[in-house]
């Protein structure tokens, strides 16, 4: 283990680790382009510059490996010399439209001007010009080669990571730029994560395009739940324009976050764009056979059926339908009170048409919990269509429905068959033919309204913030479920999911151990290869 | 209790105070003074005398205008380019710097990927603006101006204080129409 001293410091660090990974070691972060944790090395932007004793020159510190004693330093005068000269040629050609670039506040060149740049420019003649202005090269991402300073992330990026081999460098010296190869478009399924590895505007994503300032974004962590890899999000939300006209999104994008034991720092394009189902479509109120109802008189009603079915002794014939979408909390919830409780019958599974998945993240499983789901309630239930058939053969006093779109997966017939044979009351974020066909369908929070934990297809449990509030009367699952507790005075004193996941831990042997606070932003994996406990309960 | 406290006795009015009589007396000198020094100065000049005293006058607004300093800060208007077109490249620098959130802009594409991005819409409510004059100074394109001299602003509703894009490009047009107040 080579052991060195960077700016004065020493540290210790493994064979072939780069210098710039042992400056980030100690918190030291050196200006870097081209450099990507998760690429090849290019070292082609020279802007890591770092001097090291006895060499007399200036060297990357993206290439050059940590030895033993080597002594470097970030911040001497030479050093700084050097990256702002760099930095100085990459500008030379940039055409500075910040006004109108969408990267710009996020940008690498604006954010190492200020750090190392602030040079008067000693070129005066005229700015190369490429061919074209912005242009989109697929469906998803616009390219501007003008502002490209040639990091060649992007192309590596379709070299090693999708295998596609969209991008190339075309041209020399002062001509060169970056393009796709001729009779390719940039539309493989994990495109516009060269938008975000791209250091200046010259890749900006489509969709994003002109919608919103970056600085205007508020950035809350959480948990893409397009799949069951539950890829490591952070949700951007238009944050500073409270005056803006009503009715616009709340979301403006999702990017991913970096976790090396999940999506590293990918995403797909599928889960990048999924926000848009936030906003759209949603239930917003309470509604009775598809007309807006009121939300307390539904939350009653079925409060009142919970507590006379166990009244009469027949809870067991209360069907309920929880979902693989729901969070962890949720469902030990669900668990509580329709398992231990009321001995409700109960399921979480439908079958469903076999999703796309491919070798690298995208999951067959569409939904974000079915390995919660399957830890804390069970693996040996009864599944969905059974509950259809017990509800329309008239043996059910109830059926609740979380989250489910019956009518798409089972068909509007068994779904009407269904209601017919029992009350039906569904709780959904979106509007749907279940939601129209049920008694009550009352309105929940999705996951970006509220705060909890996703077990994905690893294990791995990851916790989702609350980034917006929920939309109309929409409120969270757990916070209905603690409801119905109070009207069977159960004496739950829940104040938040925090709480739940609290006595989660401490009853299902797969989360021991684990609390909001040790699971922070990155997850942490369950225990592998003991009893599972729901097993164990059989 | 701080140390430092200084207990101010107000003083008592005496029985001749009371009766206002001597302030209404010095307040009634005063008016005197300056009507009939303005009067002798505009009899003067018509007579061609004291033509370097400048004697108080009224502005019959609104037929008559008072001439407003040449940095005085009024209504806003957005500049164009040759063409006609608006300057503004919606990057919204003005909408981040307004300190009373007055400004709503939402952009879109420009034909021309020269310019690259223009305003789909461009609001500001007078009725929240405080004239600080911050977004002209942080405009980067010079598209934004206040110096139409226009100070008539007035709505019968708070809707109709709102400027939207077609006012902005055109400050001559009658706006803040009462009898159509813009929707919000």
């Amino acid at each position: 283990m080579p052991k060195l001293t960077i700016d004065g410091k020493e540290v210790e660090v493994p064979k072939g680790t780069r210098l710039i990974e042992a400056a980030r070691k100690l918190g030291i972060e050196v200006a870097h382009y081209c450099y990507h944790p998760g690429l090849p090395i290019a070292g082609n932007c020279r802007m890591c510059l770092v001097e090291i004793e006895k060499n007399p020159k200036l060297q990357i510190s993206c290439h050059i490996e940590a030895a033993d004693g080597m002594v470097v330093k970030t911040q001497s005068a030479l050093a700084k010399q050097g990256r702002q000269n760099t930095l100085e040629f990459l500008l030379l050609n940039h055409p500075v439209d910040c006004p109108v670039c969408d990267q710009a506040g996020e940008c690498k060149l604006q954010d190492y001007y200020m750090e190392h740049g602030l040079h008067d420019p000693k070129f005066d003649d005229n700015k190369v010009r490429k061919s074209k202005k912005a242009f989109p090269i697929g469906p998803n991402v616009m390219l501007d080669t003008e502002r490209c300073i040639l990091c060649s992330r992007c192309v590596r990026f379709t070299d090693e990571i999708t295998k596609t081999h969209e991008f190339g460098i075309f041209n020399r010296g002062d001509h060169s730029e970056v393009g796709l190869v001729p009779g390719k478009s940039l539309d493989n399924p994990y495109s516009a994560n060269v938008v975000d590895i791209c250091p200046v505007g010259a890749l900006t994503d489509r969709d994003f395009r002109f919608k919103c300032r970056v600085w205007y974004l508020g950035k809350t962590p959480s948990v893409c739940t397009g799949c069951s890899r539950g890829c490591n999000i952070e949700i951007d939300y238009d944050r500073l324009r409270p005056h803006k006209k009503a009715g616009h999104d709340r979301i403006m994008r999702f990017k991913p976050r970096e976790n090396s034991e999940v999506n590293k720092w990918w995403i797909c394009d599928a889960g990048r764009y999924s926000y848009k189902l936030i906003d759209h479509g949603r239930l917003v109120a309470a509604k009775q056979s598809g007309i807006d109802a009121s939300l307390d008189a539904a939350l009653g009603e079925v409060a009142g059926l919970l507590a006379k079915a166990r009244e009469q002794g027949r809870s067991g014939r209360i069907g309920v339908l929880a979902s693989p979408d729901m969070t962890n909390e949720e469902l030990f919830l669900v668990r509580q009170l329709f398992r231990e409780e009321l001995s409700a019958a109960l399921a979480f599974e439908m079958a469903e048409p076999a999703g796309h998945k491919d070798d690298f993240l995208i999951t067959a499983d569409k939904h974000p919990n079915r390995a919660g789901a399957r830890e804390i309630l069970g693996t040996g239930l009864a599944k969905g269509e059974e509950l259809l058939a017990r509800a329309a053969r008239g043996d059910l006093v109830a059926l609740l429905v979380f989250h489910w779109d019956i009518a798409a997966l089972a068909g509007a017939d068994r779904l009407a068959a269904a209601a017919r044979g029992a009350p039906l009351y569904v709780f959904a974020t979106h509007e749907n033919r279940t939601t129209y066909a049920a008694r009550f369908a009352l309105p929940v929070a999705n996951f970006a309204e509220q705060s909890g934990t996703f077990t994905n297809c690893q294990g791995r449990v990851q916790r989702i913030a609350k980034a917006v509030e929920p939309l109309g009367e929409s409120r969270p699952a757990w916070k209905i479920l603690c409801e119905f507790s109070d009207a069977l005075r159960l004496g739950w004193t829940h104040e938040s999911a925090e709480s739940v996941f609290a006595e989660l831990s401490a009853s299902v042997h797969a989360f021991a151990g684990m609390s909001w606070q040790t699971l922070g932003h990155a997850g942490a994996t369950w225990k592998q290869g003991q009893p599972q406990e729901a097993a164990a309960a059989r | 209790m701080a140390a430092n406290v200084k207990v101010l006795k107000r003083r008592e009015l005496t029985w001749w105070e009371n009766t206002f009589l001597p302030s209404i007396y010095a307040g009634l000198v005063i008016t005197s003074r300056h009507f009939f020094g303005n009067l002798a100065i505009h009899i003067s000049h018509v007579f061609g005398l004291r033509k370097k005293e400048r004697g108080s006058t009224t502005y019959q607004y609104p037929e008559e205008k008072r001439p407003l300093a040449h940095r005085y800060r009024t209504r806003h208007r957005l500049m164009k380019r040759d063409s006609g077109e608006t300057r503004c490249v919606a990057c919204m620098l003005c909408e981040t710097i307004c300190p009373a959130h007055c400004i709503a802009i939402v952009a879109k594409e420009h034909p021309d990927p020269d310019i690259e991005k223009m305003p789909a819409s461009f609001d500001i409510d007078l009725g929240k603006c405080v004239y600080c004059g911050f977004c002209v100074e942080v405009c980067p394109e010079d598209a934004i101006r206040m110096d139409t001299g226009r100070l008539d602003i007035a709505a019968y509703s708070r809707g109709g204080m709102i400027l939207n894009f077609d006012h902005l490009m055109n400050p001559e047009l009658p706006v803040l129409d009462p009898a159509k107040p813009v929707a919000r």
